[in-house]
């Protein structure tokens, strides 16, 4: 489970820190695990996703899952990410998950869709 | 003579393979594996005599009772209680928690009784106290732990409204054993009762609940070698027989007529429907496969390899080893983290290794945040922990570390 991808994104995570005037924030933990992770989003004047950063902790898989998922929603729109799904996320990571580690790859899709929710202009 | 590869033959489960590479379990805590004695008396009983007890009269059915009820003997004898009757059967250490709470604690207490809890309690000694609180204005009160890990008993503070201190007599989480017979006095002294939870010591040490002292003791089969969905409420006899049960239905009743029904006697009255008689003779063959052992010689050996293991994680600078480090009083239970490594990475690291470990909270998610930890690691011994078990899981925490760069 822990290929060469998973332990980079983990270990220096390319979309780390806090934006300066995001547009919309949402914070989600799995209570269970004790992993956080907090998304923080910016949009431009097309209502795309121009910049997005996180914080967290946690384990490996959640953390490197939301910097991946980071690095590839750029660009798109509130109904773009209202229609990712389970498989979006194991496709970018690449990687089998057991069922009981689904959760933590899953957790960071559940903080951005909750995020972009938010976004009361755009969507 | 305490012979550990010997023991482990018994165990059919240790000899499979996780991946190719031997399955080393370390999660006792959790679950026990069953010895051969266990499984061939289960397989006996449904070749040979499986009827539903207490119910007929033909001769399968009688035989079946009195495996049921001679498993009830066997119990009450393992953990000296005075008579088979203040064994009553459950399906595990949180139904029978459930029990007291509902068959004492909810229709005998009320606002301002106070009921007495530690932080180090699983949620099953938590939950349905809580419960109990919300339903009859009782409140609940939480006694610390030390830096240490152990219980912080300036802080039992007794008065005339404390009705119940139940307390665990072995963290699942920290390992430590609490002085149960200790603080039974005090807490007779003050007049209150005194439930032990009894699932992390009575697998694992001589138990004598007259010399305790408590009016409850809870605990499980299956952590004990014996099967899932069987374990035991002990109950003082006067006690239980004050009690009004709480699941209803047959078995459990003298005489039923479309207007009412009259309660069986002790402890039948707390056991409605079918019992699982299968999980009674399987307990059964597990405490004798345990008095075979010897029940000195099952703590003597799980004090040693927990006393190796917390030399050698002690070793890894990265590690962090929760609860007190003396083994007199200490369980086989051992949680740490390994700092910049969540536990659920490292306990999929160490799967990799054919290594069971449990990672998480633990059902303790109180005394994790006493602790300040999202989670942790813990390996668990019992029976068949070998040393050489022990060197694996050291060699893979310092792989795991590897992985991680840590």
């Amino acid at each position: 489970m822990y290929n060469e991808l998973i332990l980079d994104h983990f270990r220096y995570p390319q979309n780390a820190g806090r934006l300066e005037n995001p547009d919309v924030m949402h914070k989600e933990s799995n209570v269970l695990c004790g992993d956080v992770v907090e998304i923080q989003l910016k949009f431009n004047g097309e209502k795309k996703i121009s910049d997005a950063k996180f914080t967290g902790n946690g384990c490996a898989i959640s953390q490197s899952s939301t910097d991946i998922l980071l690095n590839n929603i750029k660009g798109k729109t509130s109904v773009d990410i209202k229609n990712l799904d389970k498989d979006f996320i194991l496709k970018l990571l690449g990687i089998e998950i057991s069922h009981m580690r689904l959760k933590c790859a899953l957790l960071p899709l559940i903080a951005l869709k909750i995020a972009v929710s938010k976004n009361k202009y755009l969507s | 003579m305490f012979d550990v590869e010997k023991v482990r033959e018994d165990f059919p489960i240790l000899k499979r393979k996780i991946d190719g590479k031997p399955l080393i379990f370390l999660d006792s805590a959790s679950t026990s594996q069953k010895p051969m004695r266990v499984i061939n008396a289960i397989k006996e009983y449904y070749e040979m005599y499986n009827a539903n007890p207490h119910r007929s009269l033909y001769k399968l059915c009688e035989e079946a009772t009195e495996m049921y009820e001679d498993a009830r003997k066997k119990v009450a004898k393992f953990i000296n209680a005075k008579h088979p009757e203040e064994i009553i059967f459950v399906r595990n250490t949180n139904e029978a928690m459930n029990l007291i709470a509902h068959s004492f604690a909810l229709p005998k207490l009320h606002n301002p009784s106070e009921i007495i809890l530690s932080v180090m309690e699983h949620h099953a000694n938590i939950v349905p106290w809580q419960y109990v609180r919300d339903n009859n204005g009782t409140s609940l009160k939480f006694i610390d732990i030390k830096n240490d890990g152990t219980l912080d008993l300036e802080q039992l503070n007794l008065n005339h409204n404390v009705k119940i201190v139940s307390l665990t007599h072995a963290s699942n989480v920290l390992g430590t054993i609490n002085p149960v017979k200790e603080i039974s006095k005090i807490i007779h002294e003050n007049g209150s009762l005194f439930v032990v939870d009894g699932a992390q010591s009575v697998p694992h040490m001589p138990i004598d609940v007259q010399d305790i002292g408590c009016d409850f003791l809870a605990f499980s089969g299956h952590k004990m070698l014996a099967p899932m969905n069987i374990g035991v409420l002990y109950g003082r006899k006067e006690l239980l027989e004050d009690m009004e049960p709480f699941m209803l239905g047959s078995d459990m009743i003298k005489e039923v007529t479309l207007e009412e029904a009259t309660w069986n006697d002790v402890p039948w009255k707390f056991e409605a429907g079918t019992p699982n008689v299968e999980g009674a003779v399987g307990l059964s063959a597990a405490i004798d496969y345990l008095n075979n052992l010897g029940m000195d010689n099952v703590r003597k050996h799980e004090k040693e390899i927990t006393s190796y293991a917390l030399e050698k994680l002690s070793g890894i600078d990265e590690a962090k080893i929760y609860g007190p480090t003396d083994t007199d009083i200490r369980g086989g239970v051992i949680s740490f983290n390994l700092s910049g490594i969540h536990s659920h990475d490292l306990a999929t690291i160490l799967d990799d290794f054919g290594i069971a470990i449990r990672s998480g909270h633990h059902c303790a998610m109180p005394l994790m945040k006493r602790l300040r930890i999202p989670a942790a690691a813990r390996a668990s011994f019992y029976v068949y922990t070998m040393k050489s078990e022990v060197d694996a899981l050291f060699n893979a925490l310092e792989k795991s570390k590897a992985v991680f760069s840590v």
